[in-house]
């Protein structure tokens, strides 16, 4: 072996998770025994500063050149002791981790055995690293923009506080305008403030941020490239009205005589086919809609043009793709609520006055179709209610997951509903789930206000035959509490209705390369520790995109991806991990079953030299690759054939 | 107040007879709400499957025998809990452990099964006289077995169904084989009403008169059977396929062989059976056979397809006593009446003999032809 290798082996006790089952001391002495050791140390914990400069001043006084320690797993550990070697002036790749906790003293009875095969774990790592060499550490530029998929309160957000630090963001939204849903609630719980007062001047500030670049009417197409780098297409839909000449005046939808259901009304109201979703919208910039102007499907019309003064309608505008590069991306495209119309017992799109809660929020906002009065189809303000919980949620026929707010939101119809009218609220529920701050406060407030809560799942609603002008609605339910069936009598029922992944998440998913949880919301790096962050490096998961919840945990959500993002631009690069694979183009046979199997995309084919290469930024190093390869021409950093070899030696010897 | 206490090992019997998504229950009570039985008395699903969860089940209470296993509440309830398995479980516990009493006549039932192979307690030696002539169909080597139910077999008003039904396949040319000496009847009441060893054993005797006579198909007129053999039989290793009449009637029609020739001018509602509709998802079958016989006008009840209303002959029910307010098929005639049909057609010998009570219930306030569909197709091709 080359005379120049000198190797510290340390050997952690871990107080007493290592100690207790190995016998430290014999493990050391054995390894200075091996040849290239020259000195090896046991220590309760190798982790602690005390621990680190042992090892610090071996490299630096005995010129210790490579260094192997024994003790808990690489995940844990492994970058605090690169760290060490990188302060003392070694490459830190010169490090080998044997792993006797878990791999061997939490495996294992405390004895002699124990000791054996720590001692060949720590043999194993000492014959490997003879054969590691320095490996150069990789990093990527940070561009310094970002883009933000989605403009409802999470995008907002995010979007907001990345510009606050001027740093420029592409905001991209679908609809006409921002805002999301909680444009279209009228108060939000457990406060009760108005929705629009504390969304719209958020929405305001959008509009005026120079850091902002805002894009509504639009949608990702396409994304390439990689974190710090990604090459984003975005689709601008034509709007048919020149935003630069536009005053939002408003006098074109007043003028269109073409109507049609108004899907910011939950279809209960009704738009034109030119117009703004809602009064407040950002930009306060019409559209066309061209599936529904009759100029766009007869060729006749165009009314709008003529009373336009600013003369800002623009039938010429076509779909326009622009091209943006930023560093990373914050995807916040909301949720979608589940349609009941499948649970034909409820009676749902059959029965008049069963509403969804989208619905029912449209039916109490000043800005809905009715004003924000509280009214039956018949026009007569109604006397009572039902709010059914769990709708498509807690139902393995439909979505096995819990929606989270519509406990919440129930509670706040309760209020809303005695507000407006005083009349009867029934409540059937099957857990009430209050958790949140003041929420459960909220709770007793509403049961302060005489509401029925009757604890059962709704099974049916029947049109009942009255004298009145219109059918009441009788449901039946098993209230568990009593143990009886139950039948109530009410003139509107209100369906509290799932959150939904957006209809269209598969197809953003491969745009993004993001996974889906089996909810089907977008799964994020780990549930408790990175929630976050994807899979992806450099994309972040933000809202209800993620999982259904409220608008406390998503405004969170959002600032806390946007300090990532952040922070990523202040550093000004990414650092990448090391361990990366290449392709010996000389091997290489040009057979591409690799490009396939790769699961992060980063291989591609070079079509002139016949050769596949790996990406090293998207690379993570896995090795899937390097397996497959039937003419053994990848190999990947740190994890050579010699290397590998050398360590089984080691543990057989 | 009544002071109980868990009882874990109680839960745990029912567990092992079967009652395996037990703890899976959040107690939402939609079983109950959907349960038919509520529509004519108390039946506390819900609480039932409560007190298994704890253990403190009531083996003696009439509730352990409501169940007809129409799977209204297992359709819909929101955490996928079989709840027929948890009721057949708790009839199993007092089948087996006598912690109880079977009821009386469905334990006449069960012996006249375990005795002469048919629950009527009619000779085994008599299982083929619904065939008369004697068919010489016990002869012929085909692989296609005519399985009439026991019902069909001896029953007067059904064996003119079993006789419809030779005489179509006969029309259509069809190579069929009768088994009346070796076949026994097909076990589903007396597994569904707790007897898992009684069952197991028509199983094999099924199984192995199946296959000596080389049967690769069977035709059945129960519902029942239809389940049965599909699934239960099936995953003791059964290999043959199982189709019921009123697919291999939809199926003849489309392929031409069987051609009507005599209006039948009707009008016909109807009445899918559980077994059928919710248990197998068959509702489009019987409707396009009907819709093919000329003259027929069909009209629809509120609760059909899969939403059909029980007739309450399923799990057992068939062979117990339902009081005279209590009876789904009650219900069902007077939905039937309510949207003036003359005659209620049925794919199931249960529901004929649960309609034909219900007949003479409204004491000729409902005048009602109840026909079986082969018997409307025979009326089509006389
Ligand atoms: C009936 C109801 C009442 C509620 N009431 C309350 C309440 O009182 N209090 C409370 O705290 N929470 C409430 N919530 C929850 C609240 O709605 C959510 O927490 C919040 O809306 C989540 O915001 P978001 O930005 O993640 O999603 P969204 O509001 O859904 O916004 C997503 C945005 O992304 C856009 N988008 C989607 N896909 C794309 C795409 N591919 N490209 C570009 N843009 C896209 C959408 O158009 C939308 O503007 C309620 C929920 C419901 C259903
Ligand atoms: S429907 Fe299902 S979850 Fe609800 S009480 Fe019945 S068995 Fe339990
Ligand atoms: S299967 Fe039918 S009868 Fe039995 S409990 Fe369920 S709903 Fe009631």
């Amino acid at each position: 072996m080359d005379d120049d290798i000198k190797i510290g082996v340390y050997v952690c006790h871990c107080g007493h998770n290592i100690a207790d089952v190995i016998d430290v001391e014999d493990v050391a002495q054995r390894a200075r025994k091996s040849g290239n050791v020259s000195v090896s140390r046991d220590y309760v914990y190798m982790c602690s500063s005390k621990g680190q400069n042992l090892i610090k001043q071996d490299i630096m006084q005995l010129g210790i050149n490579r260094v192997v320690v024994a003790a808990c797993s690489p995940r844990l550990y492994e970058q605090t002791f690169q760290n060490v070697l990188r302060e003392s002036g070694l490459n830190p790749y010169l490090l080998q981790i044997a792993n006797v906790r878990e791999q061997c003293a939490w495996v294992h009875e405390a004895g002699l055995q124990a000791t054996e095969k720590a001692n060949r774990l720590v043999h194993g790592a000492i014959r490997r690293v003879s054969h590691h060499s320095p490996v150069e550490e990789q990093s990527v530029p940070v561009f310094p923009a970002t883009l933000v998929i989605g403009g409802g309160i999470a995008g907002i957000q995010a979007a907001l506080e990345i510009a606050n630090s001027r740093h420029v963001v592409y905001l991209v939204e679908r609809e006409p305008s921002i805002g999301g849903h909680m444009a279209q609630f009228d108060k939000t719980f457990p406060t009760l403030d108005c929705s629009a007062c504390i969304l719209t001047p958020k929405m305001n500030e959008v509009s005026r941020n120079p850091y902002i670049r805002l894009m509504t009417y639009s949608e990702v197409t396409d994304v390439s490239g990689y974190v710090g780098n990604f090459a984003v297409k975005v689709k601008r839909k034509a709007r048919y009205i020149d935003e630069d000449k536009c005053v939002g005046c408003g006098i074109c939808q007043e003028k269109c005589p073409w109507s049609t259901a108004s899907e910011f009304d939950a279809g209960l109201g009704m738009r034109k086919a030119v117009y703004t979703p809602f009064p407040q919208a950002i930009p306060n910039i019409p559209v066309i809609d061209r599936e529904r102007c009759v100029y766009f499907l007869k060729g006749k019309c165009r009314a709008c043009e003529k009373v336009c003064e600013a003369q800002a309608i623009n039938f010429e505008q076509e779909d326009m793709y622009i091209d943006l590069q930023v560093g990373s991306i914050i995807v916040a495209t909301g949720f979608d609520v589940f349609d009941p119309t499948p649970i034909v017992q409820y009676g749902y799109g059959r029965l008049p006055n069963v509403f969804t809660s989208l619905e029912f929020e449209r039916l109490c906002s000043p800005s809905g179709p009715t004003g924000g009065q509280l009214k039956l189809v018949s026009g007569r303000t109604p006397e009572s209610v039902a709010i059914i919980h769990c709708v498509g949620s807690r139902d393995k026929n439909y979505n096995a997951y819990c929606s989270r707010v519509c406990c919440m939101h129930s509670l706040k119809y309760s209020h809303l509903f005695k507000e407006k009218t005083g009349g009867e609220v029934y409540q059937l529920y099957i857990d009430m789930r209050c958790a949140g701050k003041a929420y459960e406060e909220f709770y007793e407030r509403v049961q302060g206000e005489h509401v029925h809560f009757i604890r059962g799942k709704l099974a049916s609603i029947a049109a009942g035959v009255t004298d009145a002008e219109e059918d009441n609605l009788i449901l039946t339910c098993e209230d568990t509490l009593l143990g009886n069936l139950i039948n109530i009598s009410v003139d509107m029922v209100v369906l509290c209705v799932a959150l939904e992944p957006r209809h269209d998440t598969e197809q953003l998913s491969h745009i993004l390369r993001l996974g889906r949880s089996h909810d089907g919301f977008f799964l994020e790096r780990h549930p408790k520790l990175d929630p976050v962050a994807t899979m992806s490096e450099g994309i972040f998961v933000v809202g209800c995109c993620q999982g259904p919840k409220d608008i406390p945990d998503t405004v969170a959500q959002a600032s806390a991806a946007s300090a990532r993002a952040l922070a990523m631009i202040s550093k000004g690069k990414m650092e990448m991990g090391a361990i990366t694979a290449s392709v010996d183009e000389v091997v290489c046979s040009g057979c591409k079953v690799c490009n396939a199997l790769c699961p992060y995309s980063a291989i591609f084919f070079d079509e002139i030299s016949n050769v596949s290469r790996v990406n090293q930024v998207l690379c993570k190093g896995c090795n899937v690759c390097g397996a497959a390869c039937p003419s053994g021409a990848i190999s990947t950093r740190n994890f050579s054939t010699i290397q590998i070899l050398a360590e089984i030696e080691g543990v057989l010897a | 107040m009544a002071l109980i206490t868990p009882f874990q090992e109680a839960a745990a019997l029912v567990r092992e007879a079967g009652g395996l998504e037990l703890d899976q229950c959040y107690q939402c009570g939609l079983c109950t709400g959907s349960c038919p039985w509520n529509l004519v008395r108390e039946f506390p699903v819900r609480k039932l499957i409560h007190q298994a969860q704890l253990g403190v089940i009531d083996f003696e209470a009439e509730y352990t025998w409501l169940c007809t296993t129409c799977r209204s509440c297992v359709q819909c309830c929101p955490r996928g809990v079989d709840i027929i398995d948890i009721m057949k479980a708790m009839r199993r516990v007092v089948a087996e452990t006598g912690v109880s009493k079977v009821p009386d006549s469905l334990w006449l039932a069960v012996s006249n099964i375990a005795g002469s192979g048919n629950p009527l307690g009619q000779p085994a030696g008599q299982r083929g006289d619904w065939a008369t002539p004697p068919t010489k169909k016990a002869k012929t080597d085909s692989g296609i077995l005519y399985f009439p139910c026991c019902i069909p077999a001896y029953e007067p008003r059904l064996k003119k169904v079993a006789q419809a039904t030779a005489r179509i396949l006969e029309a259509a040319g069809v190579d069929y084989k009768i088994l009346p000496e070796v076949e026994n009847c097909c076990g589903e009441s007396v597994r569904k009403s707790g007897h898992e060893n009684l069952f197991q054993s028509l199983a094999q005797k099924n199984m192995q008169a199946f296959s000596n006579a080389g049967i690769n198909k069977i035709i059945v007129n129960s519902p029942h059977c239809y389940d049965t053999f599909k699934k239960e039989y099936t995953e003791l290793g059964a290999e043959f396929k199982v189709i019921h009449i009123v697919q291999y009637l939809s199926q003849l029609i489309d392929e031409g062989k069987l051609k009507f020739s005599t209006e039948v001018k009707k009008k016909v509602t109807y009445h899918d059976s559980c077994y059928l509709a919710r248990h197998n998802g068959i509702y489009d079958e019987p409707r396009h056979v009907l819709e093919s016989i000329p003259g027929i006008e069909i009209v629809e009840m509120p609760d059909i397809k899969e939403n059909t209303l029980c007739c309450g002959g399923g799990g057992g029910r068939i062979w117990m006593d339902t009081k005279k307010n209590e009876r789904f098929s009650d219900l069902r005639l007077q939905q039937a009446k309510n949207v003036n049909a003359e005659v209620l057609a049925l794919s199931c010998p249960y529901c004929m003999l649960n309609f034909e009570d219900s007949l003479i219930d409204f004491q000729g306030a409902v005048s009602m032809e109840i026909k079986d569909i082969v018997e409307l197709v025979c009326e089509g091709i006389a």
